[in-house]
C-alpha cells in the first residue's frame, strides 16, 4: 500500500466503521459494535505505524485531490513527523479507549451508537491532524465539535449531560467559526490555503497589516478548543460524558486539537510580541488557575478536568515563548500528558464503576479493594505531579528550564518562573489529594455500591499499558520516544531545530531546584489544606460563586432570549400583510432607485403605432385583471372567470408576438389552473357582501396605502417594460441557440431544443421540482381536514338531492347527471381525440410548437375531462391512472437518458440526433432528446393528474369523515 | 404594440400587488396568478416583441429575423412551475383554513 492510499484510508476508515456501527443500531449487538470499533482503531493504528519510514527525518507524505481548485480548495492530506506522532496518539489511545469502553458501557446503554460516534470522532480528529489545507482542517475541526457534542450528550436523559454538551458545542462552535474566519484572512494574506505554503510564508504573514486580525481569530479557535482561560469552563461541564469519552476527547485528543493547531502554525505565526502576549497571558492564567481550581474539586473527574486545563495551559505557555526549545518541550508534554491523563481518567472511571460515586468526600480507603488499580493510579498521578523517573518529570523540567530563560523582556516573562513553580506546587497538591483521599484513610462507609472489587483484567489493561509507557518514557526517554519526537520536532521546526537532550539527570540546576520546591511545597500545601478540603463545598474559595458556567448561561439567556425577543417585538411581525408590504415596497425601491440615479427619463409614447385589434384584446385583458382584483373578496367564481380572461389575453399575446410554444402551454395550463381553483372553491368559507360603513379609519388608511403601492408598482412596471421594449434587442446568446439548434440539437423548434438539449439539466431540475410539489400536495391532502362549516354538502347539492329524493322514480345524483348529460357525452367521446392530440403535440415538439410540457398537460386534461364528465367514482371505475408511476417513470426516463450519454463518454445529458427511415412514414427525426422529452411528458402528466385527483378526492373523503363523525354527533 | 403591452403589464402588476396585500387567502392566490402573468409577459418581452417571427427554423428564413428563444424557454417552464406552486399554495391555504377555521392570511382574524 502506498503512503497516499494509507492517508485516504486513515481518514475514511473510521467514518466507514461509524456507519457500519450505526447500521447495527437496532440489532442486539453490543459486542459486535465494540469489535468493529476495535478492528477499525487497530487497523488505523497499524496503518499509521506503517507510515513511519515515510516521515522519518523531516520527510512527509502528501496527497492532493482537486475539490474546488478555482477557490484554492483541495482535499490535501499530508503527514509529517508531527502529524504522525499525533496520529499515533489518536489511534493508539483510540484503541485502548475502545477496549476500555467495551467493559465500561453497561447493558442498558445503546452501545452501537456510542462506538459509532466515537469512530466518527476519531475520523474527524485524524482529519484535523492530516489536513494539508486549512479550509479542510476547519471542516474536520467542526466535525470534532459536533461529534464531541453527541458524545457528551450520549446519556441524553441526564440534564447535566445535555447542558454540558450544549455548552461545549456553543463554545467550540464559536471558536470554530472564528477559526474559519481566521483561516480565510490567512489565506487572503498568503494567497493560498495550502498548509505548506502558509508555513513557508511566516515572514509575509507577520509583516502583513492583517496579521493581528488573523492571529486573534485563529487563537480564539485554538484556545476555545483547548479550554484555555477565559473559555475553559466548558470542559468541567463536559465531564457528564461517559468516562471513555472523557479519557479520549478531554484528555488525549479533542482538547489537544487547539494546542496541536498552535504547534502546527507555530512557524507561521509565532515569535511576535502580540503572539507572546496573547498566547502567554492565556497560557499562564490557565496554568495557574486550572491547577488552583483542581485542588478544590470534590468530583474525581472535575479534578482531572481542571488538571487537564492547567496542563494545556502549560503547553500553551511553552508555545507562547517563541523559542524552538520551548516548542520541543510543548510537543513532548502533549504526548506525556495524553498518556498519564488518559490512564487517570480510566482509573477514575473504574472507581466510579465499582463504587457508584465520584465524590471524594465519600470515597476513602479503597486501596484494600482495588490494589492494582490503586497502584497504577498512583504511578500515573506521580507522572502528573512531575515526580522523577516518570515522563511528566522530563517535560516539566524542560518547561521550568524555559521559564527561567528570558524571552521577551516584560513583566509576564519575569513572573514566569514563580508562576511555574507555584502551579507545579498546586499540581503536586492535587495529585497527592487524588491518591490520598481515594485510596487511603479509613474504610469507606457511605458507598452506593458497598463491595467494590477489581474490574475485569482487560478493562484494566489500557491503564496498565499507559502507565507502562509513562515509566518507559520517564526512565529511558531517548531510547523510547526519542527518535519519534525528533522526527516530529524536525517537521515543525525544520532548520531551526535546536540541540536538546532528553536526559533525566542534568545535574543540580535551577529547574531541579524549582522541581524540588514544587514537590515539597505541594506536599506541605496538601497537608495544610487536607482538613478543609475534606468537607468544603465543590469549587475553590473566592471563585466558588464566580462560575464561568453561570456567566455563560446568563449571556446565553440574554442574547438568545431577551435580546432576540426584544428585536422580534421591535422589528418582527407575525402578520403576513406587513411583511408583503415591506417586500413589495423594497422591490419598488430597488427598481426605482437605480433608474433615478442613472437619470432615466421615459420616452414619450407614440400613439400611432398601436394596433387596434391588439389594443381591444388588451382592453378586455385589463378589464379582466382589474375585475378579478375587485371581485376576489366576495365573488370568487367571478374573479376566477376574470382571471381566466386575463390568462387568455396573455395567451393571445404570446400568439401575436411569435411565441407559439408559450401560447400552447399557457392555454393548457390555464385550463388546469382554472379547474384546480374551482375544486378549491368548495372548501372556502361563505362570504356575502356586507355593507359595512363603520370601517375604522385605520383600515381605510391601510387600504389607501396598499392602493398607492399597487398603483406605483403597476405604473413602474409600465414605464420599465415600455422602456425596455423600445430598446433595440442586444445580440446576446439568442443567435447562438438559433444557429446551433438544428446543426447540434437536431430540431427546428428552437425553444424545445433549448429545453430538452442545451438547457436540459435545468429542465431536469424543473421537472424534479414539479414532482416534489405534486408529492407535497398529495401528502398535505392525505391529512386534510376541512373547516367545520365546509363539511356540509353545498347548498346546490342539497337542493338537488332533496328534489331527487322527493320524486320516487329518481335516485340521488340524477339531477346533476341530467344537467351535464350532453356535455358529459361529448367529453367522454373526446377522450381519444384529446389523447391523440396530446401525443401529437408531444411528438412534433422538436420541430414545431408543442413538446413534453404542453403535451403532458394536455394528456392530463384528457383524464381530467373524464372526471368532470362522470364524476370521480365513474371515472375511476373505468380508468385506472397511477400518477405516481407516471411520475416515477418520467424521472427515471429523463435521468436514464441523461446518464446514457456517459456510456458514450459524454457529459450528463448530452444528446444525440439523427434521422431514421421508417417504412410508410419516411424520414423521422430521432434524437435522444425525444426520450428525455418523453420523461418530461410523463412526469408532467403524473404530477398534474396527481394534484388534481388528490384535490377532487376530498369531496369523497369528506363523506367518509362525515360518516365517522355522525354517530358522535348523535351521542352528544 | 409595445405601448399596449406595457400598459397591460402595468395593470396586471398593479392588480396583482393590490391583491397580494389583501387579507384573504383567495385574494392572494388570484393576485399571485395575475403577478405571474405580468412577470412572464415582462420576461418574454425582454426578448423583443415582433410578430410572425417565431423561432422555428425553416429553409430560407434568416435566423436574424427571429425573436429571441431564450426568454420563451424560461417562461415556458415558469408557466408549468407556476401551476404547481399555485396548486401547492391552494392546498396549503385549504389545510390552513381547515386547521384554523379562517381564511385570513395570518390564520386568525385581525383583532378589531
Amino acid at each position: 500500500m502506498t503512503g497516499e492510499a494509507i492517508l485516504v484510508l486513515l481518514v475514511c476508515l473510521p467514518f466507514a466503521g461509524s456507519l457500519a456501527a450505526t447500521i447495527l443500531l437496532r440489532t442486539d449487538s453490543r459486542v459486535l459494535a465494540a469489535r468493529i470499533a476495535g478492528a477499525v482503531t487497530l487497523a488505523s493504528l497499524v496503518m499509521t505505524a506503517m507510515l513511519y519510514p515515510a516521515v522519518r527525518g523531516g520527510a512527509k507524505v502528501r496527497l492532493d485531490l482537486e475539490w474546488l481548485p478555482q477557490l484554492g480548495l483541495n482535499v490535501t492530506l499530508r503527514m509529517d513527523g508531527f502529524a504522525w506522532l499525533f496520529a499515533m496518539l489518536v489511534t493508539g489511545i483510540g484503541c485502548l479507549v475502545v477496549l476500555y469502553a467495551r467493559y465500561y458501557m453497561s447493558e442498558e446503554d445503546p452501545v452501537p451508537r456510542f462506538f459509532s460516534f466515537l469512530l466518527a470522532f476519531m475520523g474527524s480528529m485524524l482529519g484535523i491532524v492530516l489536513s494539508g489545507n486549512v479550509i479542510l482542517l476547519s471542516v474536520f475541526w467542526e466535525l470534532t465539535s459536533i461529534f464531541s457534542f453527541l458524545l457528551i450528550s450520549y446519556w441524553h436523559n441526564n440534564a447535566a449531560a445535555r447542558d454540558g454538551a450544549r455548552m461545549a458545542l456553543t463554545i467550540t462552535g464559536i471558536g470554530g467559526f472564528c477559526l474559519l474566519a481566521g483561516f480565510l484572512v490567512l489565506g487572503h494574506i498568503v494567497g493560498s490555503y495550502d498548509l505548506d505554503v502558509i508555513l513557508s510564508s511566516g515572514d509575509t504573514i507577520k509583516a502583513h497589516p492583517l496579521y493581528l486580525t488573523t492571529l486573534v481569530l485563529i487563537l480564539v479557535g485554538a484556545l476555545t478548543k483547548s479550554a484555555q482561560v477565559p473559555f475553559h469552563f466548558w470542559l468541567p461541564n463536559a465531564m457528564a460524558a461517559p468516562t471513555p469519552v472523557s479519557a479520549y476527547l478531554h484528555s488525549a485528543t479533542m482538547v489537544k486539537a487547539g494546542v496541536f493547531l498552535l504547534v502546527r502554525l507555530w512557524p507561521a505565526l509565532s515569535g511576535t510580541y502580540e503572539w507572546f502576549m496573547l498566547v502567554g497571558i492565556a497560557g499562564t492564567c490557565t496554568l495557574l488557575l486550572g491547577a488552583y481550581f483542581a485542588m478544590f474539586q470534590q468530583d474525581l473527574k472535575g479534578l482531572l478536568a481542571y488538571s487537564t486545563i492547567s496542563h494545556l495551559g502549560l503547553i500553551t505557555t511553552l508555545l507562547s515563548l517563541g523559542s524552538p526549545l520551548a516548542a520541543v518541550a510543548a510537543i513532548f508534554h502533549m504526548m506525556n500528558h495524553a498518556t498519564f491523563k488518559a490512564s487517570l481518567f480510566m482509573a477514575a472511571g473504574i472507581i466510579d464503576h465499582e463504587t457508584g460515586t465520584r465524590d471524594m468526600r465519600r470515597l476513602s480507603g479503597l486501596f484494600k479493594y482495588l490494589p492494582i488499580t490503586g497502584t497504577l493510579a498512583m504511578v500515573a498521578s506521580a507522572a502528573m505531579a512531575g515526580v522523577p523517573l516518570l515522563n511528566g518529570f522530563i517535560s516539566k523540567e524542560m518547561f521550568f528550564a524555559e521559564a527561567v530563560e528570558t524571552h521577551a523582556d516584560s513583566v509576564l516573562d519575569r513572573m514566569l518562573p514563580y508562576v511555574a513553580t507555584l502551579a507545579g506546587a498546586f499540581s503536586v497538591a492535587y495529585s497527592i489529594r487524588f491518591i490520598h483521599v481515594v485510596f487511603f484513610g479509613p474504610p469507606p462507609t457511605d458507598l452506593p455500591k458497598p463491595k467494590p472489587h477489581e474490574p475485569p483484567h482487560w478493562m484494566r489493561f489500557p491503564i496498565e499499558f499507559l502507565v507502562f509507557a509513562c515509566l518507559v518514557v520517564g526512565i529511558v526517554p531517548s531510547l523510547s520516544i526519542g527518535p519519534f519526537l525528533h522526527s516530529a520536532v524536525l517537521s515543525v521546526l525544520g532548520p531551526r531545530t535546536p540541540e536538546y537532550s532528553l536526559a533525566i539527570w542534568h545535574g543540580v540546576n535551577t529547574p531541579l531546584v524549582m522541581s524540588v520546591i514544587a514537590l515539597i511545597g505541594g506536599a506541605a500545601l496538601y497537608a495544610f489544606l487536607k482538613d478543609y478540603l475534606a468537607r468544603c463545598d465543590d469549587g475553590p474559595p473566592l471563585f466558588r460563586h464566580l462560575v464561568g458556567q453561570r456567566i455563560f448561561e446568563r449571556v446565553l439567556v440574554t442574547v438568545s432570549w431577551k435580546w432576540a425577543r426584544w428585536l422580534e417585538s421591535r422589528l418582527g411581525t407575525r402578520n403576513l400583510q406587513p411583511q408583503l408590504r415591506l417586500v413589495t415596497a423594497a422591490g419598488l425601491l430597488a427598481g426605482v432607485i437605480p433608474l433615478y440615479i442613472a437619470g432615466f427619463s421615459p420616452k414619450p409614447p407614440v400613439l400611432g403605432e398601436v394596433d387596434p385589434i391588439f389594443a381591444v384584446v388588451w382592453c378586455i385583458g385589463a378589464f379582466c385583471a382589474l375585475g378579478a382584483a375587485y371581485q376576489a373578496k366576495y365573488h370568487r367564481l367571478a374573479a376566477l372567470v376574470l382571471l381566466g380572461g386575463a390568462g387568455i389575453t396573455t395567451c393571445i399575446t404570446f400568439v401575436w408576438l411569435s411565441a407559439p410554444d408559450l401560447a400552447i402551454t399557457q392555454l393548457v395550463v390555464e385550463i388546469v389552473t382554472t379547474v384546480l381553483l374551482l375544486l378549491g372553491l368548495r372548501w372556502l368559507p361563505k362570504r356575502s357582501v356586507k355593507v359595512d360603513d363603520s370601517v375604522a379609519l385605520a383600515a381605510r388608511g391601510r387600504r389607501f396605502r396598499d392602493f398607492l403601492l399597487a398603483i406605483s408598482c403597476g405604473f413602474g412596471m409600465f414605464l420599465f417594460s415600455y422602456a425596455i421594449m423600445k430598446q433595440p434587442v442586444p445580440d446576446a446568446i439568442a443567435s447562438y441557440f438559433l444557429e446551433k439548434a438544428y446543426t447540434e440539437g437536431g430540431g427546428r423548434n428552437v425553444v424545445n431544443v433549448i429545453l430538452v438539449d442545451f438547457r436540459g439539466f435545468d429542465t431536469f431540475g424543473e421537472i424534479a421540482v414539479l414532482a416534489i410539489v405534486a408529492l407535497t400536495v398529495f401528502a398535505l391532502l392525505r391529512r386534510f381536514r376541512p373547516a367545520a362549516d365546509s363539511i356540509e354538502k353545498p347548498e346546490q347539492q342539497r337542493i338537488q338531492n332533496a328534489y331527487d329524493a322527493a320524486a320516487p322514480e329518481r335516485s340521488a345524483g340524477d339531477t346533476v347527471r341530467d344537467y351535464l348529460l350532453v356535455p358529459s357525452v361529448i367529453m367522454q367521446w373526446m377522450f381519444p381525440v384529446v389523447v391523440t392530440f396530446a401525443i401529437y403535440l408531444f411528438l412534433r415538439g422538436h420541430d414545431l410548437p408543442g413538446g413534453g410540457f404542453a403535451g403532458g398537460v394536455t394528456m392530463a386534461i384528457a383524464f381530467l375531462l373524464q372526471y368532470l364528465a362522470g364524476g370521480v367514482r365513474w371515472a375511476e371505475d373505468r380508468l385506472r391512472i397511477l400518477p405516481l408511476r407516471w411520475m416515477g417513470f418520467g424521472l427515471v426516463v429523463a435521468a436514464a437518458t441523461g446518464m446514457g450519454a456517459w456510456a458514450f463518454g459524454y457529459p450528463f445529458l448530452t444528446t444525440h440526433s439523427q434521422y431514421v427511415e421508417l417504412p410508410f412514414i419516411g424520414k423521422v427525426p430521432a434524437a435522444s432528446a425525444l426520450l428525455f422529452d418523453l420523461g418530461v411528458f410523463s412526469l408532467v402528466v403524473g404530477a398534474t393528474v396527481l394534484i388534481l385527483i388528490a384535490l377532487a378526492h376530498q369531496s369523497i373523503r369528506v363523506h367518509r369523515v362525515r360518516g365517522l363523525e355522525a354517530p358522535k354527533a348523535e351521542e352528544a | 404594440m409595445e405601448l399596449v403591452l406595457s400598459i397591460g403589464i402595468g395593470i396586471m402588476t398593479g392588480s396583482g400587488v393590490w391583491l397580494i396585500l389583501r387579507p384573504r387567502t383567495y385574494q392572494v392566490i388570484v393576485g399571485l396568478s395575475l403577478l405571474s402573468y405580468a412577470v412572464n409577459l415582462f420576461i418574454f418581452a425582454v426578448g423583443g416583441v415582433k410578430s410572425d417571427a417565431a423561432p422555428l427554423l425553416e429553409e430560407g428564413v434568416a435566423v436574424s429575423t427571429m425573436t429571441d428563444p431564450v426568454p420563451h424557454a424560461l417562461v415556458l417552464t415558469a408557466i408549468v412551475i407556476g401551476f404547481a406552486t399555485t396548486a401547492l399554495f391552494l392546498v396549503v391555504l385549504l389545510a390552513a383554513r381547515g386547521l384554523t377555521g379562517t381564511d385570513h392570511v395570518d390564520g386568525r382574524e385581525q383583532p378589531k
